[in-house]
């Protein structure tokens, strides 16, 4: 049995806290989770849309984990930047690395860098209040936005396109957002996608709220849902794509009910360009048809579509951390079951989990599954992995104060809640999101216990 | 609302929702699997996993799958919310899934 093991997990979204809890309910094992924000939850927080509301209570079992008695939480410390993979390896007997994938993929097309032109990760981030987005990144002044992508991503960032802000106020949106949206022109939403209606990601439940907007009608062409040869695959071997292409086929038979925002659904249309000068005026795209590859190319017919706003949601890649591997081309930390590998061979004491380990795919749960399995090597690596010099747990602490790191521990984190609480009791939502970092850490280093 | 299991989960009982279930909101009857309405988060991570295609958000069910949805709140109406199955005893099957003819699967 493990003794005195010591365990560094870099990122507390749900992949590096399900880690956690895998680790912590070994007794002899003690976690500390370390994230670079002052607060917990990752992509919990600063991913699952707001109006999500169920979903992110999933928040209520992570906690849980975070409070456990032998797990520590160590916010506002960047991997990287505060600590080293060589401070880790001398304070720890194992770090285990989710920090996620934080960019955006890109579209690979001319016009990408205009202004009006962004990442759907920006948006959500900016609505979320994430403490690195600035509070006027988004005005919402145009009128057309154009989302390139047909996931559960391009599905949030136009229903918070298309919501109007009295939808929103009892959820947790920082009242910034709230005070652009409730001022928003924006009237026709584009969602776009590559390929044809079978290969496309939503969720059917998430796909079908769409349909449930009060303030939009959605808008699809029967033209866009025929299927080829590969589309016709999917739907037999996949009952998700089956039921969202019986919700499409039900809109594109729907009349619209004259509300003041619509949302079109768009199929099989490749994007060449973004148009405009000085900003976004319009997007090209090629028009495929189905080519029975479930691929929209070569039909040669150019389309022209004007808008303001472009958002691209294309998927996420990770970002390298300074003495660890990194596979440029898939945008992950290459591993074997949750082995960092470096050279094709593992490295001791080095393990990944979530997004950085597999990509960015699948759901909240997916984590759990994907974190258990890389603790399942790492506990079978344990007795034999190289012990670590600083034995005492309270060495990293000081050696980041040192730095003059402003540590948040758990009990800041709760200083947080107790403020965005107090925030949300002011509009009558649970809970109100702080979006200034200064402002989260002034909360959380307020906390009496922390002063020394 | 929330996702449902369904008929060709009866007698059957995969259980690879269970190990992909990020809230452990996935109790286990008799003959089937039930997802605990209260404490199910909606994150879908169920659905895909399920080998004979049992799992649907409610309003995506099938006609004959629809009472599963009623029949799993009365189960968990007199059971209660544990907050986890893992440790928690198995659940009574509702009078509307004791009363299915046995089911036959094929190797899945």
């Amino acid at each position: 049995m493990l003794q005195d093991f010591r365990v560094a997990v870099v990122g507390s979204g749900p992949a590096g806290i399900y880690a956690a809890a895998a680790l912590a309910g070994h007794e002899g094992v003690a976690v500390d989770v370390i994230d670079r924000l002052p607060t917990p939850f990752g992509l919990v927080r600063y991913g699952v849309a707001p109006d999500h509301e169920k979903m992110k209570s999933v928040a209520v079992v992570l906690r849980k984990v975070l409070e456990h008695e032998r797990l520590r939480f160590l916010g506002n410390v960047e991997l990287g930047a505060d600590v080293s993979v060589a401070d880790l390896h001398r304070h720890y007997d194992a770090i285990v690395v989710a920090n996620g994938a934080a960019v955006d993929r890109r579209l690979g097309i001319g016009g990408e860098d205009l202004p009006g032109s962004f990442s759907a990760t920006e948006f959500v981030s900016w609505y979320s209040g994430h403490p690195d987005t600035a509070l006027d990144k988004f005005t919402l002044t145009a009128q057309t936005a154009i989302v390139i992508g047909v996931g559960n991503v391009a599905v949030d960032v136009a229903r918070v396109l298309l919501k109007t802000a009295d939808e929103l106020k009892t959820t947790d949106i920082p009242d910034h957002v709230l005070a652009v949206l409730s001022r928003s022109s924006v009237r026709d939403v584009m969602i776009i996608g590559r390929r044809g209606p079978a290969h496309a990601r939503f969720t059917t439940k998430e796909l079908r709220e769409l349909g449930e907007l009060a303030n939009a009608d959605v808008v699809v062409a029967p033209a866009e849902l025929a299927l080829d040869e590969a589309g016709e695959a999917e739907l037999a071997r996949n009952a998700v794509a089956r039921r969202n292409l019986e919700v499409l086929q039900t809109w594109s038979q729907r009349a619209p009910q004259g509300r003041p925002r619509r949302l079109h659904l768009r199929f099989l249309l490749r994007p060449t360009a973004i148009c405009g000068d000085a900003h976004v005026t319009g997007m090209q795209f090629e028009r495929g048809h189905p080519d029975g590859a479930g691929e929209a190319v070569g039909a040669g017919q150019s389309v022209h579509l004007p808008t303001d706003m472009v958002l691209r949601s294309v998927g996420y890649r990770g970002v390298p951390i300074p003495g660890l591997p990194f596979d440029d081309k898939r945008g992950v930390i290459p591993n074997a079951a949750g082995r960092i590998l470096r050279d094709g061979a593992p490295v001791p004491g080095e393990y990944v989990a979530g997004w950085i380990k597999r990509g960015p795919s699948g759901v909240i749960g997916t984590n759990k599954h994907d974190a258990t399995e890389t603790v399942h090597c790492l506990l079978q690596d344990a007795p034999a992995l190289p012990r670590r010099q600083v034995r005492d747990p309270d060495g990293i602490v000081d050696l980041l104060h040192q730095r003059g790191v402003r540590v948040v521990p758990w009990q800041g984190w709760e200083a947080i809640e107790a403020l965005e609480i107090a925030a949300g009791r002011r509009r009558g939502a649970k809970q109100v999101k702080v979006a200034e970092r200064e402002l989260l850490l002034a909360a959380a280093l307020s906390h009496p216990s922390l002063r020394s | 609302m929330t996702y449902v299991i369904a008929l060709p989960c009866v007698d059957l009982k995969d259980k690879t929702c269970i190990e992909e279930c990020p809230v452990d909101c996935i109790y286990e009857g008799e003959r089937m699997l039930y997802i605990h309405p209260d404490e199910c988060i909606d994150c879908g991570a169920c659905e895909p996993v399920c080998p004979v295609e049992a799992i649907a958000y409610e309003e995506d069910l099938s006609e004959a799958d629809a009472p599963f949805a009623d029949a799993v709140r009365g189960v968990f109406a007199g059971y209660g919310s544990p907050g986890g199955a893992s440790p928690a005893p198995k659940v009574p099957d509702p009078p509307f899934v004791l009363a299915l003819p046995p089911q036959q699967h094929n190797d899945v």
